[in-house]
């Protein structure tokens, strides 16, 4: 797989996945990264709080399923998380239900130490049912072919 | 609440040394199950020598920092970070910061920081970035 190949799908998206902000599935992840904060944990704690119900950590939307662009495959199991970043625009809290959607916004290719490198750039983005924006993310992940890696 | 302040530290906050059963948690918890994170053998044949963390583990754990940081009434508003060297179990992944910049208006404090962790062996770092957050004067 070439460059060329990604980069025929710039600019596609995924359609829209529903994904549910399961306050199991918070709690799991705070217990996984060790994160004690209340919050996570908590329901009365929570409910105490301005936001009234469980809260999901900065990470967790990456656990969501936002879905594949058609025609886009790729092997998964070699590629290198180069990047991630977030812009939070909306507290995403337990019993959300949000969309989720990924769009390959670039793709470009670098030599270096490992040799060929492929970098694609994915922004995602989750809504609520109101379709605002509640939060972006931008992975920037590495292609290096059929080779291992992290 | 006390005011940031240009060339504030943020942190350290200092994790327990990560461990596989760990690895198995949060491979369950975000559901990415790429074998180089829980499999040995596998991931001694990919050339990494062992398991290595998921990259998003130890963003998560200076997501901790931030949000401990912040206090509830705060908001993290942006937190984007490079992944640069590999966390293998036993490491102790240690968060820190800096306060780069600072705005004040309306009662609130807008704080842009640099962040980043190192681990125990070596002490190099292994992500570094930014963030942007508010908290209430």
């Amino acid at each position: 797989m070439d460059l060329a190949y990604f980069q025929q799908f710039i600019g596609k998206s995924s359609k829209p996945v529903k994904n549910e902000v399961e306050k199991g599935a918070i709690r799991k992840f705070a217990q996984a990264i060790g994160d004690p904060n209340p919050l996570y944990r908590d329901e009365e704690a929570a409910s105490q709080s301005r936001f009234g119900r469980l809260v999901a950590p900065p990470t967790f939307s990456r656990t969501f399923d936002y879905g594949a662009i058609e025609g886009l495959e790729f092997p998964h199991a070699g590629l290198i998380h180069g990047e991630q970043s977030f812009e939070y625009v909306k507290p995403l809290l337990a019993g959300d239900v949000v969309y989720c959607t990924t769009t390959l916004v670039d793709a470009f290719e670098k030599h270096g130490k490992l040799g060929r490198m492929i970098f694609l750039v994915f922004e995602q983005r989750v809504m609520d049912e109101a379709g605002d924006l509640v939060q972006k993310a931008r992975s920037v992940v590495i292609y290096r072919g059929q080779e291992g890696g992290a | 609440m006390a005011r940031f302040q240009v060339g504030d530290r943020i942190g350290p906050l200092v994790k327990p040394p990560v461990t596989k059963t760990q690895l198995v948690m949060y491979s369950g918890a975000s559901g990415d199950f790429n074998p180089i994170h829980t499999v040995e053998e596998f991931a001694v044949q990919a050339g990494l020598g062992g398991v290595i963390a998921h990259g998003m583990l130890t963003m998560a754990f200076v997501g901790q920092m931030l949000t401990e940081t912040i206090g509830d009434e705060g908001a993290l508003e942006k937190f984007g970070v490079r992944f640069i060297d590999m966390v293998r179990p036993g490491d102790v992944i240690t968060c820190e910061g800096e306060v780069k910049a600072v705005e004040e208006a309306g009662g609130w404090q807008t704080v842009e920081c640099d962040i980043w962790a190192t681990k125990s062996s070596g002490g190099n770092r292994v992500v570094a970035g930014q963030a942007r957050f508010r908290v209430p004067v």
